[in-house]
């Protein structure tokens, strides 16, 4: 199965197998994985699995269409940074494999 | 109480015609009779028409997963068209404010703000915060009854909207005077207004105290207090009159009433879950979850409304263009499908924030964590100071439909 690893804002990393078409947000809640909350449930319409990629993630899964959902919860996250996605968008894939995803300081 | 207008406790809820229910009637708020209505509402009607009502027809929308359609689809479901409430602002007297806007200038206005909220400034705010809810508590009698609205709700998130502004302290009362007027429902004999005119006036009066500090801020460096933030704001700072009351009613209503009537609400329904409070006190650590906890069991804001930009369907119900769509957030927190058990506390919940008082989508609270925070450290002190404090008689509702209100509430904290 692939694996993504959860970095926190202090820096602890978790690493978890998810199944593929599982959300990167739903393995986080899944696995206890702290600092991400996802009060909505995976709706994008709170951003509180917001994530920071790295370059090459960000390569791979591209930034949010503008006038999207996605981006419009984005644009309201309390600390998003050019490199930011909502966890509960971003599908895993075979393709994806050792993906990780950095937290924020807080997720509002 | 009074007596009900046209729903209430003496009127079955399971036996009036399907039709008739009309749950715009701010009397079943005040009564704490709603909640059998939305329990047939959601099972018999949960896209409900209301043909007739005070506020004109409506659409009642009442089970938590339609809600949440309706919140995320915000092209469809319009804050702009008209208005947040089922009763719409008269037209010559309507006061703009970024809830009441559609993408793309909701989204400008919001963006000015919302920085005050952010992570690093409530780990800045949190000590102060603190040090004033100490104050207020060691204040607080021993043995004897008080109203704690009057000497704690209130005191404490006055002083917070104080703060948010950077308010001349000493004045600050003013504040929450004007967050009553701009909730107030004006057929409540205990309103601070009586008429939308006289509202407006003094919702006036109030633009006019804040405009000079906001001249003031803008003509000085950046600040981190919400008038500053307004007064340099690219998309805020040449607001016209009516957007700058609007904006500003806005945020001292969100500011105040929604934890104001949470930090009541809470200890009324420890109160009423005995079981629950004592578990709290044993293990202070399930703070954590109590505060979520209360505001989903108490949910301050009742309904937000939206119109539609076209015909489109909710579950299946076909809605034209047009509609006036009630999303009934006090009915989609108690909705068995989606929290187990709604109508007890429990404040240990495994998932206690998948709830809908700060609504979600683009106009989700914009404030919640600051709530949180400050709730949290209330119930932090609460704790290390007193035993369980005793709800001792009636707690006095609001008569609103649109906030979900408490006017009184006598308590006594053992000797």
């Amino acid at each position: 199965m692939p694996k993504v690893t959860y970095i926190e804002h202090n820096g602890t990393a978790h690493t978890i197998e998810l199944l593929a078409g599982e959300t990167v947000m739903r393995g986080a809640v899944d696995n206890e994985v702290p600092g991400i909350d996802a009060d909505c449930g995976g709706a994008c319409a709170c951003a509180t699995c917001h994530v920071y990629l790295d370059p090459p993630w960000l390569e791979l899964l591209g930034t949010p269409k503008p006038g999207s959902q996605e981006a419009s919860m984005l644009s309201f996250a309390a600390v998003a940074q050019p490199n930011s996605r909502l966890s509960c968008q971003i599908k895993m894939t075979a393709a994806l494999d050792g993906l990780t995803v950095r937290m924020p300081e807080g997720q509002h | 109480m009074n007596a009900p207008v046209t729903t209430g406790p003496e009127v079955d809820a399971w036996s009036i015609p399907l039709e008739k229910i009309d749950v715009s009637d701010p009397q079943l708020y005040q009564d704490a009779a709603w909640q059998p209505y939305f329990e047939r509402l959601r099972r018999e009607a949960p896209v409900h028409y209301c043909a007739d009502s005070r506020y004109g027809p409506f659409w009642s929308v009442s089970r938590y997963n339609d809600i949440m359609h309706c919140e995320v689809n915000h092209a469809v479901f319009s804050n702009e068209i008209g208005g947040i409430q089922v009763e719409d602002q008269p037209r010559d007297l309507q006061r703009p404010s970024f809830i009441r806007m559609d993408p793309p200038k909701h989204d400008e206005q919001r963006k000015v703000v919302s920085p005050i909220v952010a992570p690093a400034n409530l780990n800045n705010m949190e000590p102060l915060i603190r040090e004033r809810t100490k104050t207020v508590l060691d204040a607080l009698p021993r043995g004897e009854v008080f109203d704690w609205v009057e000497e704690v709700s209130i005191k404490l998130t006055t002083m917070m909207l104080a703060t948010l502004f950077d308010f001349p302290f000493e004045e600050r009362g003013k504040l929450t005077y004007w967050s009553d007027v701009a909730i107030a429902n004006v057929n409540a004999p205990d309103a601070p207004v009586h008429s939308e005119a006289e509202r407006f006036e003094e919702l006036k009066k109030m633009a006019e105290y804040m405009s000079r500090l906001f001249e003031e801020r803008r003509g000085q460096p950046p600040r981190f207090d919400l008038l500053s933030m307004l007064a340099h704001g690219a998309a805020t700072r040449e607001m016209p009159l009516r957007e700058f009351m609007g904006n500003l009613a806005l945020l001292i209503v969100g500011g105040n009433d929604t934890t104001r009537n949470s930090m009541t609400g809470g200890l009324l329904a420890l109160n009423r879950f005995p079981d629950e409070y004592r578990k709290l006190l044993a293990d202070p650590g399930l703070i954590e979850s109590l505060v979520p906890e209360i505001i989903r069991y108490v949910t301050p804001v009742i309904h937000m409304r939206r119109t539609t930009t076209q015909a489109t369907e909710i579950a299946g119900q076909a809605i034209p263009a047009g509609a006036k769509i009630v999303m009934w957030y006090v009915s989609g927190n108690r909705d068995p499908d989606a929290v187990a058990e709604p109508n007890r506390l429990i404040i240990d919940r495994k998932r206690p924030r998948q709830h809908l008082s700060f609504g979600f989508g683009i106009h989700r609270c914009v404030g919640n964590r600051l709530a949180e925070l400050q709730l949290r450290i209330l119930w932090e002190e609460v704790l290390q100071r007193f035993p369980m404090i005793e709800v001792v008689g009636e707690a006095k509702r609001t008569y609103s439909n649109f906030i979900h209100g408490f006017k009184s509430m006598p308590v006594r904290i053992p000797a």
